[in-house]
């Protein structure tokens, strides 16, 4: 039989269905395989081990009942910034390192409702901040392809321990691209849903127009089934949507088995496949959308004008909404408190120095300073007119196509430690960022190789060819349609069954 | 000089001129807060009624109570105000203690409630029009408690979210007295329109004032202080006599009004400064991401105008037509709602020609003795039914206007009996019987010979003299038209 960590999601469904290993048994395994793999990636924060056994025999009981649904015992990680009742949600940062949330958040609770067994919470940017999970006060995540590279960010830790096989699924946000990404440097399939199909409530937050909650899996399939869970309106969210969600998981079909792309128009943006890109990106990109067009999908050729104003407003919106967003964690009621402070100005200012790490305070202090008086108007509202444009600019596109496609990202993975410059992190979200501005649904899918690999060294470190990420952008509420494209593409190639160095290691393989 | 001025004049103090401005903080009487579904009863255990989203705990999300937009929309339509079609929810930034999440979600531009204007009445009678600029919604911050924690600072939470709207009037008022009338109106209208309990004492209606001072002539307003949470009508007049005194004082003294925010010490009944312009917060406001805008279509302000109940303008003016009040009368039987109530209940009893009778005695009698009785007409011993019923005896001539005094002193001792019981009770059936009227009178006449005399010799006081005797030997009870006719005649005659 095929080791229980490498079966898809359907394949678990059915074989907790048919009986042929428990919930206990495959929560057991990959909780071994966290026990003895994570040590070198770090992908959890916190592994959970008593609640998920407690909850993997629930899970079996419910199968024995009759009660149980289609996922009910399969494991799943939760990213550390979703609200866990009883477990530490630290969101990576140490000012929340002592914070047990008493309430889940509404995702947890759909999660929790369809049997899901939670392994642990993983790591993160901290407070989403962050591109290569390399700002946690857990220490860096590192990626199971090359162990000396970043796994992306800021959903990181999900997307490592999904492509270790240390869990077959995970929860994960984006506010600018932080569940794309990871899931183009891992190799993963990831989908960023259109904003307010996700409820936020319990989701800490980062930048509230921004942050939406998302499946990373292995395949578009697996995140259409974890989709079907997170998807839903949520009256304890003023932005979520009342609008009834698609069935992601039927909606993954087609009517002509040879072209069952026939009719989609691809658009290609003349400023996604221009400079800044890397060339096996772009050629891997190129050789996808050539699969595409195999498949019946037509290309045409897009402007996206706004494209190079996305990441100024965006450094701006999403630090703004920041400095508002965490004035909460100021040592009184919950959250890291100086020792001994000696006023209020010194609880407030130690609290937060202490708490926060660089890549937040700096966030904060741009924010603070986009906000003040005498600034507002040059950099917060002109911000907020340049996200009306960009999100224009998309709306015109989709006149001339059905979904966009481009990298995920400018270049693989990097090396933990190679951006040191914030800017020149920032800039990686070129391809990203804009989808948020707008509140589009997007996914991201391996779609082949870095060829710069050279080889060396693959035994003692795990070194392997980097994956890289294609990207379709699609109008709002699309996220069926782009889980289908990918799924079909996914039937004609098997890019997305490569597995890392990590995720064939047989270490907690059921003997 | 034209009127204008002139009437400016009337209110200068040592030649200066006032001008005032309030912002009256009014708790809206929602039975949830504005964000969450934690209850707003005011005294429970400290924190007993702050939920995960009031103590603002990682990841919890505010959601807008739809009750307090019906009551600003409430307010905006007693106001004749503008309302706005899609307000704007705003953070407030700054860092304190009983403020959980770091800001006060309020608003700023696009105000739920736009410009308005209300009419206050000044002492002596005449109608004053005074502009509000806007109301806007927003929540209430917790509570730090300074005292019984040996050095350290409480935090009761209870109070936070409670809603609050925010009603700032324009620079309109000229004297302390006007802005007491401003607030007092405003007091009495949340009241009436039934969005506020208007409890001071609780903290459900607070006033922050902003104070200038300028010569007559100025055109430019001068430099405002403003005084912050006054909360008694007595202690607004007085802060801002105070105020308007410092700020006299300074600039004759060669010194200028400063920028700042200041508290009112009614201990001291001075004014002390908290801080300066300067030192001001910058509150960084903007649009709240969590919230959507505020969409109130014009459907729903006609369903909330349908079920307003009759505004004091409207109210006043037809108990002048309906009633034949006087201005003056109408606008005291319309000091509060529940005195309208009270008098057009009475008034149905009695029956609309005996209108202007029963204003008197809720005027005169009524108020009089609550007042002593140190009672709020909610209290009161006397029904409308009972005091109308009264009405009715004196006009259908059962018992005298002196008589009645009696009966109504007996109806606040709060049996509960009707007019009719008590004249009953007590044998206080006015006499009209012309024969046993009579026969009092010669009684009378007889045992006071020398005043008769006195009378036949042209002295009148004398037949006053003997008015008296009858009606006090008839206890009170002889009909004073019929003692005075009768006599007449058997003087004369």
């Amino acid at each position: 039989m095929t080791e229980l960590h490498h079966l898809s999601i359907r394949e678990l469904s059915a074989g907790l269905t048919g009986k042929q290993f428990s919930s206990l048994e495959l929560t057991q395994h990959y909780l071994a395989r966290i026990d003895r793999i994570d040590a070198q990636i770090n992908s959890f924060i916190s592994v959970t081990h008593e609640s998920a056994l407690a909850n993997a025999k629930l899970a079996d009981e419910s199968r024995v009942s009759g009660t149980a649904g289609l996922l009910t015992g399969i494991p799943i990680a939760h990213k550390d910034i979703f609200c866990t009742q009883g477990v530490r949600t630290s969101c990576g940062s140490k000012m929340l390192d002592n914070f047990i949330a008493p309430y889940n958040a509404t995702v947890i609770s759909q999660c929790n409702a369809a049997g899901l067994v939670m392994l642990g919470k993983t790591n993160m940017d901290e407070f989403a901040m962050g591109s290569s999970s390399e700002s946690s006060f857990y220490g860096a995540t590192h990626n199971p392809w090359q162990l000396g590279r970043v796994p992306g960010g800021s959903s990181g830790g999900s997307a490592a321990a999904v492509a270790a096989d240390l869990a077959p699924f995970a929860t994960a946000t984006d506010t600018g691209g932080s569940i794309r990404q990871p899931a183009a440097f891992c190799g993963l399939t990831g989908l960023k849903p259109t904003y307010g199909r996700v409820s936020r409530f319990g989701m800490i937050a980062y930048a509230s127009s921004l942050d939406q909650g998302g499946p990373i899996g292995r395949s578009a399939e697996d995140c259409a089934y974890l989709m079907q869970v997170m998807a839903g309106h949520d009256v304890k969210d003023s932005t979520s949507v009342d609008r009834p969600t698609d069935d992601y998981v039927a909606g993954l079909t087609a009517t002509n088995a040879d072209k069952p792309l026939q009719g989609l128009r691809i658009g290609l943006p003349h400023e996604y496949l221009k400079d800044g890109l890397d060339a096996d990106v772009k050629a891997r990109v190129e050789e996808a959308l050539k699969v595409l067009e195999n498949l019946g999908a037509t290309l045409v050729w897009i402007n996206l004008t706004t494209t190079d104003a996305a990441i100024p407003a965006y450094y701006l919106i999403a630090p703004a909404e920041a400095s508002s967003n965490l004035s909460r964690y100021d040592g009184v009621r919950f959250g890291h408190r100086c020792e001994n402070p000696k006023d209020l100005m010194d609880l407030y200012t130690r609290s937060r120095t202490e708490g926060f790490g660089d890549e937040v305070q700096r966030r904060i202090l741009v924010g603070t300073y986009a906000l003040s008086a005498g600034y507002y108007d040059a950099y917060y509202l002109k911000a907020q007119k340049v996200r009306r444009l960009i999100q224009n600019d998309f709306l015109k596109a989709f006149e001339q196509c059905d979904v966009i496609a481009g990298p995920t990202a400018p270049t693989a993975a990097y090396g933990i430690g190679a951006k040191q410059d914030p800017v020149a992190m920032y800039l990686g979200d070129i391809y990203t960022i804009a989808v948020n501005l707008a509140g589009l649904p997007a996914i991201s899918a391996p779609v082949g190789f870095d060829t710069s690999y050279n080889g060396q060294d693959n035994a003692q470190n795990h070194c392997s060819p980097l994956p890289v990420g294609l990207q379709l952008i699609g109008p709002y509420w699309s996220e069926s349609k782009l889980l289908n494209i990918i799924h079909q593409y996914q039937q004609h190639t098997d890019w997305h069954k490569q597995r890392s160095p990590l995720a064939l290691d047989q270490v907690g393989a059921k003997a | 000089m034209n009127t204008e001025i002139r009437a400016r004049n009337d209110q200068l103090i040592h030649g200066w001129e006032v001008v005032i401005g309030l912002e009256i903080h009014c708790q809206l009487n929602t039975q949830s807060k504005i964000f969450s579904g934690s209850p707003t009863a005011f005294g429970a255990e400290p924190n007993t009624q702050a939920s995960l989203i009031d103590l603002a705990l990682p990841g919890t999300l505010p959601v807008l109570n739809r009750e307090v937009v019906n009551k600003a929309v409430r307010f905006g339509l007693g106001i004749d105000a503008e309302i706005c079609r899609a307000s704007v929810f705003a953070r407030k930034n700054y860092f304190y203690p009983d403020l959980p999440k770091g800001y006060q979600i309020s608003q700023m531009d696009d105000p739920i409630v736009g410009k308005g204007h209300l009419d206050i009445v000044l002492e002596d009678g005449t109608v004053k029009r005074v502009g509000v600029t806007r109301a806007h919604l927003e929540e209430d911050a917790g509570k730090s408690l300074h005292e019984d924690f040996a050095g350290m600072t409480g935090i009761d939470l209870n109070r936070a979210g409670t809603p609050l709207l925010e009603i700032v009037s324009e620079p309109d008022m000229r004297s302390a007295t006007e802005a007491v009338a401003y607030a007092k109106t405003i007091h009495s209208l949340v009241r009436w329109l039934g969005i506020s309990d208007g409890n001071m004492a609780e903290g459900s209606f607070r006033c922050d004032c902003n104070i200038s001072i300028r010569k007559p002539d100025a055109s430019e307003f001068g430099t405002r202080c403003e005084l912050k949470n006054i909360n008694s009508f007595r202690f607004i007049e007085r802060a801002i006599e105070a105020e308007v005194e410092r700020q006299i004082d300074l600039i004759e003294g060669g010194g200028r009004v400063i920028q700042q925010t200041r508290l009112y010490d009614p201990n001291k009944n001075e004014t002390r400064a908290m801080r300066s312009k300067e030192e001001a917060n910058d509150y960084r406001y903007f649009p709240d991401p969590d919230l959507l805008p505020v969409v109130i279509s014009e459907a729903q302000i006609e369903q909330i105008r349908s079920e307003l109940p009759e505004l004091p303008e409207a109210r006043r003016s037809r108990f002048v037509e309906a009633y034949q009040l006087s201005e003056y009368d109408a606008r005291i039987m319309n000091g509060a709602r529940e005195l309208a109530d009270f008098y057009e209940d009475a008034v149905k009893t009695a029956g609309i020609s005996q209108a202007k009778i029963v204003a008197n005695w809720v005027m005169g009698d009524l108020l009089g003795a609550l007042n002593k009785a140190e009672k709020e007409l909610a209290d009161s011993p006397v029904t409308p039914t009972q005091l109308g019923g009264l009405v009715v005896r004196i006009a259908d001539n059962t018992i005298s206007g002196k008589i009645a005094k009696v009966v109504f002193t007996e109806m606040m001792q709060g049996g509960g009996e009707s007019a009719d019981d008590i004249i009953s009770a007590k044998g206080l059936k006015q006499e009209t019987d012309t024969g046993a009227i009579e026969a009092i009178i010669k009684e009378v006449l007889a045992a006071n010979e020398k005043m008769v005399e006195e009378y036949r010799a042209g002295k009148e006081k004398a037949f006053n003299g003997l008015v008296g005797q009858i009606m006090k030997a008839s206890k009170g009870k002889a009909n004073p038209s019929q003692v005075n006719e009768l006599l007449k005649n058997l003087l004369n005659g």
